[in-house]
């Protein structure tokens, strides 16, 4: 490889590595924003959990199904805050009226989404991984007794998060603050399609394809295999990636088109005022 | 033909070189640098909606020249700087740094470039080693630490250099930020009213510490300030805007001659009133 491509690898990773670090001061200047990150999940877990132990104790038809409802939550928590904490991390810059510093810099529009990523991923892991073991200490459901799949399940939710927060943070840039409540509600519009907590088959047939083409319902029929048939769907894993992969590209596109229109519309430089 | 309309040059117009004559009342500036400018504004024109923002401007700035770009609120300084800076693409006409085209190349040119602006602030939550450290590993600077302990030492920040940049006092977050836009020793360097929330003895520090940057550095400065003052003392060349068009532009003691005005101030406000 030649030097100098090297060398612009180098400083690409460099500032990566500078945004990543610049989020991280922020994200341990205050307890009470990681608290944040594991308070709403813990929540949201403590009152599905209580659910999911009254049912399965009920004896009822529903108790067979009280561990799919858990796992969805936990699966379906890792979609929304992974899109949150892209979108939130994303706003920071706005907020603090710093964006126009960041665009005047040498930094690229992949570099400040990898490192969105890359924090979104952080945060989630602060989320998520300490609700998981409470899930088990204090209900017994163990989310990683579905196997390495837990993993697949987790990366390609990621992925769709990485990809929906990429729109949000273009609209944010295009619109301005006005698209800020698309951070909180944009998710919402998913969860009636991609069968979250039912499959696929109890939509009307004519919303079959719109489910299909949602990368999360592979994931949440994934783990419905797993759970009631013992069987992991490397079919769907596959399929969903593949999906991922194309919507993490849209998304990066649509990302940079409205960095791109916003250059034109004018206000990249008073944004956040 | 107005007053003012005389004062219109209209194409690719470059200062002449401040230890030349003033050109003549009604012949636009003539060319009398032949390096390549390192600011070149040719033909800008910003239009939103019906209005046109900014509108048939041109001017360049050479290399090593401090240039201010003066006008009332909404003359158009703003979006003029933003399209220099890239942030804004022109509806028409070009703005191009060091031989960049700033809507179509300006990655090729912004570790060469800085700007502080009024508009912006540097992140609230993060220390102001913190903040210097992130922008420096932006701008890929060489011996990061030892540069910041030039600002530390030139901006005299060590009192304040761990505190978190949202509490400091609107003056020392302008030095902060002036701090900023000089870590990677910029060629070209945007100031949008750098000393507007200064008090007159810290405005003075400021412009005596960018006074000394250009001259150890030999950089090219862009300035808009409503300071005439600091314009007369800081420029060699002002461009002066009125409703997104340049309506006037010269050194600062000849256009107060050409204006028969006493300085530079009654210079803006006479053309303030009549433009």
């Amino acid at each position: 490889m030649p030097a100098a491509r090297v060398d612009a690898m180098t400083q690409s990773l460099n500032r990566i590595a500078a945004m990543t670090a610049r989020y991280y001061y922020i994200l341990r200047s205050s307890w009470l924003r990681l608290l944040e990150i594991i308070y709403w999940p813990a929540m949201q877990m403590l009152v599905w959990g209580f659910l999911y132990t009254y049912l399965y104790q009920s004896k009822s038809a529903m108790a067979s199904t009280a561990g799919l409802l858990l796992g969805a939550v936990l699966l379906w928590d890792v979609l929304f805050r992974g899109q949150l904490g892209f979108t939130f991390t994303f706003l920071e810059e706005i907020w603090s009226r710093n964006l126009a510093n960041l665009m005047m810099s040498p930094l690229q529009p992949f570099e400040l989404a990898a490192s969105l990523m890359l924090m979104s991923l952080i945060r989630l892991v602060i989320g998520t991984l300490p609700v998981t073991l409470l899930t088990l200490l204090l209900f017994g459901f163990n989310v990683y007794a579905m196997g390495p799949g837990v993993i697949a399940f987790f990366f390609n939710l990621v992925l769709t998060s990485w990809a929906i927060g990429l729109v949000v943070a273009g609209l944010v840039i295009r619109q301005g603050l006005g698209a800020e409540s698309l951070a909180y509600s944009i998710m919402i519009v998913l969860l009636p399609l991609c069968c979250v907590y039912y499959p696929v088959e109890a939509l009307p047939a004519w919303l079959h394809p719109v489910a299909w083409s949602l990368t999360p319902t592979y994931v949440f029929e994934g783990m419905r295999a797993v759970l009631l048939d013992g069987t992991f769907r490397t079919d769907l894993m596959i399929e969903g990636l593949a999906l991922n992969a194309v919507y993490l590209g849209l998304g990066f596109a649509t990302f940079v088109a409205l960095l791109q229109s916003a250059r034109h519309k004018g206000g990249l430089l008073t944004m956040g005022e | 033909m107005s007053r003012i309309e005389r004062f219109l040059p209209r194409r690719h117009l470059t200062p002449v070189s401040p230890n030349t004559m003033p050109a003549q009342d009604n012949a636009p500036v003539s060319l009398g640098i032949d390096e390549a400018p390192a600011i070149a504004v040719e033909d800008l024109c910003k239009k939103y909606r019906s209005h046109w923002a900014v509108d048939d401007v041109n001017f360049n700035v050479p290399k090593g020249w401090t240039v201010g770009l003066l006008g009332g609120n909404g003359a158009g300084k703003t979006t003029t700087i933003a399209m220099i800076m890239g942030l804004v693409v022109p509806s028409f006409g070009r703005a191009i740094v060091l031989g960049h085209d700033m809507a179509t190349e300006r990655h090729k040119v912004l570790s060469r470039m800085n700007f502080e602006s009024p508009y912006v602030a540097l992140p609230g939550r993060l220390t102001v080693r913190q903040n210097l450290t992130v922008f420096g590993r932006l701008y890929g600077v060489a011996n990061l630490k030892a540069r910041i302990e030039e600002l530390i030492e030139d901006f005299e920040l060590g009192d304040v250099l761990d505190r978190v940049t949202g509490r400091l006092s609107a003056g020392q977050k302008t030095r902060v930020a002036v701090a900023k836009a000089l870590i990677n020793d910029p060629d070209v360097l945007l100031l949008d009213e750098p000393t507007a929330s200064l008090d007159p003895d810290r405005a003075e520090w400021v412009r005596s510490r960018l006074r000394a940057y250009q001259k150890r550095r030999g950089a090219t400065i862009l300035l808009s300030s409503h300071n005439m003052t600091e314009v007369e003392q800081l420029c060699d060349f002002v461009v002066i805007m009125s409703r997104g068009r340049v309506v006037a532009m010269g050194r600062p003691g000849e256009l107060a001659e050409r204006f028969k005005c006493r300085d530079l101030d009654e210079v803006f406000i006479y053309l303030a009133r009549v433009a």
